[in-house]
């Protein structure tokens, strides 16, 4: 049986608790991903998907259930340990504002590393300059992330997402953006670094064609998971 | 990318160059608050050095005078029957009593470098038609040049007294049409009068001192006031000019004297330099609040423009330590960078005042004084200020829910 990157077990968001105005965004939530697996996230705009990713980006806590993110019960620990959890099994793609504009291309995709180390050193940014390589944007590497195409800064975002080693990697509708060619350029490139690197993809997608290209669909209508 | 900054000195130094106008203003505005506390404390502190130099260079610290001499009735004796009104007797010029003793003693003092008798009262000086009243100092030329120094005050001729001699102020000299080598005669109330020789002209930097000032040796002064032997005051220099008055204090209980101190007598003086400096301190408090204020608008500003690159920081695993840092070093580094060129702004002010702002007689207002320690401290206070400023908006960057920020 293939290893579970990501499990989640009976997982509940509720805003405003407490309130009059207490709201449910997800209910009983049951999810798993293994180690490898591409998996789509489908549904309509407000069925929680965005609340869910940041469940399990460690972004926000869950208001009830289990999340378990590497063997690592997640309840149990602390604002600084959860950063240190996220930076190093967790890379994210967003849709959009997605690069830190002050820095370059290499210097976005160092960046994650940077933080980590603390100092810039030559083989963080040899392995941005591998990175940025694989994404097909060497030439790029001195650009300021301002100067580049939407489609660009994405590749750009996906070297990023990757520069910790991930395990997993999510992507909040990293193609929503952008024309159907550089689209179709980003999701592949996804694919392939899964495909190559074992790295386990969750992709929230409005995109119906992409998501079929997917191992799986899952798909989430008003907080809970439809198939 | 630098390899010897850490994460965080990138990021603060990128973010200030990424905003370049408003970078650009802010560190104007500081360079302005910074160049006026410069300017105002080094020329405040230039006046003041200035002041203390003519303390230093042309009058005594310490004056020994006679005591007033007072009316003093019998009380409570039997039969006697106090007046209602006690006036108080007019002061004769009298010598100061035993004054030989009295200097040795004062040279004796280790604080005290210099010890001059000196013998002062008026006269009439006179030459052909013309007569003006003098104040006529008799002094020991060697003990009292050590004290005031006449020597470098004199404009024409020599500093030299012989009792035949006499210096005059250059105002006295133009009103008696009266040239180096010239005779004047030299008159006292008693009528008793000598023919003395004018050997210096001295310019003492006041007009009305100018006009009545006349040294003369302490034993001319002496036969012309009648006083021989005698001296009215015995002038003083210490080693710390700020323990004049303690001295002047300890003088006056062990001798039969009136101990006046430069302190006491130039009191205003000193009341003036407190309220310039109060009016300095709260000018400058004001400055640095409105450069402080400024760093913060600009900092929470940046902070709102980049919650969404904070959110994205966040994610990927910068601790919120990390990002309060960024956000504190933007301050420090505005508050020294803004104070480097306000330094150099408030020095260039105070050479170009320096130059144009002359006293009357030409000469310099204040001494140019740039000391290294006003900038060294000035540098510190902008940079822990633009520290401070930075606070509010570096909390506020580091307490952003990334959630919330990246949506946005």
């Amino acid at each position: 049986m293939a290893e579970a990157i990501l499990r989640l077990e009976k997982v509940c968001k509720a805003y405003n608790v407490g309130l009059p105005t207490e709201t449910e965004v997800l209910h009983d939530i049951d999810l798993e991903v293994d180690r490898g697996e591409f998996v789509a996230l489908i549904g309509p705009s407000g069925s929680g998907k965005s609340t869910l990713l940041n469940i399990v980006g460690l972004l926000d806590r869950p208001t009830s259930g289990r999340l378990t993110i590497k063997g690592h019960d997640t309840a149990s620990l602390s604002d600084t340990e959860l950063t240190h959890l996220r930076g190093h099994t967790i890379g994210f793609i967003f849709q959009s504002h997605l690069l830190i504009s002050a820095f370059t291309a290499k210097e976005n995709v160092m960046m994650p590393l940077l933080v980590d180390r603390g100092f810039p050193s030559p083989e963080i940014e040899a392995q941005a300059g591998r990175l940025l390589d694989q994404v097909g944007l060497a030439k790029f590497a001195s650009h300021l992330a301002s100067n580049m195409s939407g489609g660009q800064q994405q590749r750009v975002a996906v070297a990023r997402s990757l520069a910790m080693n991930p395990d997993l990697v999510l992507a909040d509708e990293p193609t929503g953006n952008l024309d159907t060619r550089s689209a179709e350029a980003v999701f592949e490139l996804m694919r392939e670094v899964n495909r190559r690197a074992g790295t386990s993809f969750l992709l929230v997608t409005h995109n119906l064609d992409l998501a079929r290209r997917c191992d799986r669909i899952i798909e989430v209508v008003d907080g809970r998971i439809q198939r | 990318m630098n390899r010897w900054l850490p994460f965080e000195w990138i990021a603060a130094v990128r973010f200030l160059r990424e905003g370049r106008l408003q970078t650009l203003f802010i560190i104007g505005g500081i360079a302005i608050g910074v160049a006026v506390i410069v300017f105002m404390s080094a020329m405040l502190a230039g006046l003041e050095a200035n002041f203390i130099k003519r303390v230093l260079t042309s009058q005594p610290q310490i004056q020994l005078l006679t005591p007033d001499q007072v009316a003093r009735p019998l009380r409570n004796g039997n039969g006697v029957i106090e007046d209602a009104i006690v006036q108080r007797p007019s002061q004769r010029v009298i010598s100061i009593d035993q004054w030989p003793k009295i200097r040795a003693q004062m040279l004796a003092m280790p604080e005290i470098t210099a010890v001059s008798p000196t013998i002062s009262g008026s006269a009439l000086a006179i030459r052909g038609d013309a007569s003006r009243a003098v104040t006529l100092s008799g002094i020991e030329p060697e003990s009292y040049f050590a004290i005031v120094r006449v020597p470098d005050y004199v404009v024409a001729g020599e500093p030299r007294l012989s009792s035949e001699d006499i210096i005059i102020g250059i105002e006295l000299a133009k009103d008696l049409g009266a040239v180096v080598g010239d005779k004047l005669n030299v008159q006292a109330a008693s009528g008793a009068n000598r023919v003395l020789t004018v050997t210096g002209l001295v310019d003492l930097g006041n007009k009305g001192v100018n006009q009545r000032a006349a040294y003369v040796a302490l034993r001319t002064a002496q036969s012309l006031l009648g006083m021989i032997g005698g001296v009215t005051t015995i002038d003083i220099t210490v080693q710390d000019i700020y323990a004049a008055e303690d001295i002047a204090q300890r003088i006056q209980a062990a001798n039969l004297v009136k101990a006046d101190s430069w302190i006491k007598t130039n009191a205003q003086f000193f009341v003036a330099v407190r309220a310039q400096e109060t009016s300095n301190t709260l000018i400058r408090v004001f400055v640095a609040m409105s450069v402080a204020f400024g760093i913060a608008a600009v900092l929470i500003v940046s902070v709102i423009q980049r919650s969404k690159e904070i959110g994205i920081l966040r994610a990927m695993g910068t601790s919120r330590g990390q990002i309060l840092r960024v956000f504190l070093l933007q301050g420090g580094l505005l508050g020294f960078i803004g104070s480097l060129f306000g330094a150099a702004l408030g020095a260039g002010a105070l050479i170009y005042w320096h130059a144009v702002q002359r006293q009357a007689d030409g000469s310099e207002l204040f001494p140019l004084i740039l000391e290294r320690r006003l900038f060294i401290i000035t540098a510190l206070l902008a940079t822990v200020t633009g520290l401070l400023a930075a606070t509010a908006p570096a909390l506020r960057a580091a307490k952003l829910d990334p959630v919330v920020a990246i949506r946005g």
